[in-house]
C-alpha cells in the first residue's frame, strides 16, 4: 500500500519537473521561464522527495530526504530571487508584450 | 530495477536534456544561468533515486550538499550579472 | 540564550545527519556545534527566542499545510499555462506595499510570493515590494494587487513574526 503511493507521489513529482523543463524552453523570456522553472522544479523534486521518505519509512534515508526537502524549499526561492534582480539590473529586458513595469519606472526616478 | 524506475530515470533525464538545451541556446547570459540553476535541482532528484537503486543512504548525502552548493554557485552567478564583477 | 538555540539547533541538526548514536559521533557533534556557533553565532542578528513562543508556534504550524495548498495550486496554474498551445500568459512587474516591519517576515513573505500562483519577487526596497506576475489583474490599482498577491500571507505572517 505505501509502495502505492510512494510511486503515485514520485510520478507526480517527475511529471512537474517534466513540465517545468518544457515552460523553460517554451516562455518568451527570463522572468517568465523564472516563474515556470523554478515553481514546478521546486515542487518536482519535494513530491520525489516526500516518495523517497513514503517508500523507506523513517530511518537515515528518509530523515535525510526530509532535511534536504526543508533545504530545497528554502533556498530555491531566494536563488530566483537573485536572478530576477540580477537579470534585471543587467538590463535583459522583459517580454515585448508585458503589461507593466513598475520597478523599471521607480529605478528610473532614483538616477 | 523496476520498470517504473526506468521510466522516472528516463524522465528526468528528458528534463535535463531541455535545461542543457536552454543553457546551449539561450540568447542572454541570465538565460544560460537558470539554466544551470534548474540543472542543479533535478540533480537532487538523481541522487534521491541512486540512493533508492542501491539502497545506500550516502547518495541522499550527496543531494543535500548538492543543493546547498549550487544555491551559493547561483548566488555568485546572479552578483555577477548585477554587478559585472564579484568584488563585494 | 541566543547561542544556545543556535547550539541547540545545530546539534539536532549533526544527529538528524548522521542518525547514530555512538559515544563518538555525539562528542564530534558537541565540539562542532559550539566551533561553529562561537565562529559564525554573529551572523543571526534577529531576536530568535521570540519564535519559541507558543502562539507564535501554532500559527507557524498552521502557515505551513496553508503554503503547501498554495504552492499546489501555483504549480497546477503554472503546468496550465505551459501546456496549452496559446500560452494565456501576460506578464508584467508590479509594485504594492506591505504592512509587515520585520526584516525575517520580509525575507518569509517575498519566498511565499515567489512559491505562489504565477508570481516572482523581483527586488525589496524599504516596504515596497516589486513582484514579477505572469497575468497582471486590475492594472494600475497598486493596492488590489497588493491584496490579490500578498494579503492572505501578510495576516498568518504578521502574527508569526510582529
Amino acid at each position: 500500500m505505501s509502495d502505492t503511493i510512494a510511486h503515485i507521489l514520485i510520478s507526480i513529482g517527475v511529471l512537474f519537473d517534466l513540465l517545468g523543463c518544457v515552460g523553460l524552453v517554451r516562455l518568451p523570456d527570463v522572468y517568465n521561464r523564472l516563474q515556470a522553472a523554478t515553481k514546478c522544479v521546486t515542487l518536482g523534486t519535494c513530491m520525489i522527495l516526500i516518495g523517497v521518505l513514503v517508500l523507506v519509512g523513517f530511518n537515515a534515508l528518509g530523515i535525510k530526504a526530509v532535511i534536504c526537502m526543508v533545504f530545497v524549499l528554502l533556498t530555491s526561492p531566494t536563488s530566483a530571487h537573485a536572478l530576477a534582480r540580477g537579470s534585471h539590473k543587467a538590463g535583459v529586458p522583459l517580454w515585448p508584450d508585458s503589461v507593466t513595469d513598475k520597478y523599471k519606472e521607480r529605478k528610473g526616478a532614483e538616477k | 530495477m523496476s520498470t517504473l524506475m526506468q521510466i522516472y530515470i528516463c524522465a528526468l533525464s528528458v528534463s535535463a536534456f531541455l535545461c542543457l538545451y536552454r543553457i546551449g541556446m539561450g540568447p542572454t547570459p541570465p538565460d544560460r544561468t537558470v539554466g544551470i540553476d534548474i540543472l542543479g535541482t533535478l540533480v537532487v532528484g538523481f541522487c534521491a533515486f541512486m540512493s533508492i537503486l542501491t539502497g545506500k543512504d550516502f547518495y541522499m548525502n550527496i543531494g543535500i550538499s548538492w543543493a546547498l552548493l549550487s544555491f551559493v554557485g547561483t548566488l555568485a552567478l546572479a552578483k555577477f550579472l548585477e554587478r559585472r564583477s564579484l568584488d563585494e | 540564550m541566543k547561542s544556545t538555540i543556535q547550539f541547540i539547533i545545530l546539534f539536532a541538526l549533526w544527529l538528524l545527519l548522521t542518525w547514530s548514536v555512538q559515544l563518538a559521533d555525539i562528542i564530534a557533534g558537541i565540539v562542532i556545534s559550539i566551533l561553529a556557533v562561537a565562529l559564525m553565532g554573529d551572523i543571526f542578528t534577529g531576536k530568535m527566542y521570540r519564535i519559541l513562543n507558543p502562539i507564535r508556534l501554532f500559527w507557524m504550524v498552521v502557515y505551513i499545510p496553508y503554503l503547501f495548498l498554495y504552492i499546489i495550486l501555483a504549480n497546477l496554474d503554472v503546468a496550465y499555462r505551459v501546456i496549452n498551445p496559446a500560452m494565456p500568459i501576460r506578464p508584467g512587474i508590479v509594485r504594492f506595499k506591505t504592512n509587515l516591519k520585520s526584516e525575517i517576515g520580509k525575507t518569509f513573505l517575498a519566498n511565499s510570493i515567489t512559491l505562489t500562483p504565477g508570481t516572482l519577487t523581483v527586488d525589496i526596497i524599504g516596504d515596497e515590494f516589486f513582484v514579477h506576475w505572469i497575468n497582471v489583474r486590475c492594472d494600475g490599482d497598486s493596492e488590489k494587487q497588493g491584496e490579490i498577491i500578498a494579503g492572505k500571507f501578510e495576516r498568518i505572517l504578521g502574527r508569526i513574526f510582529e
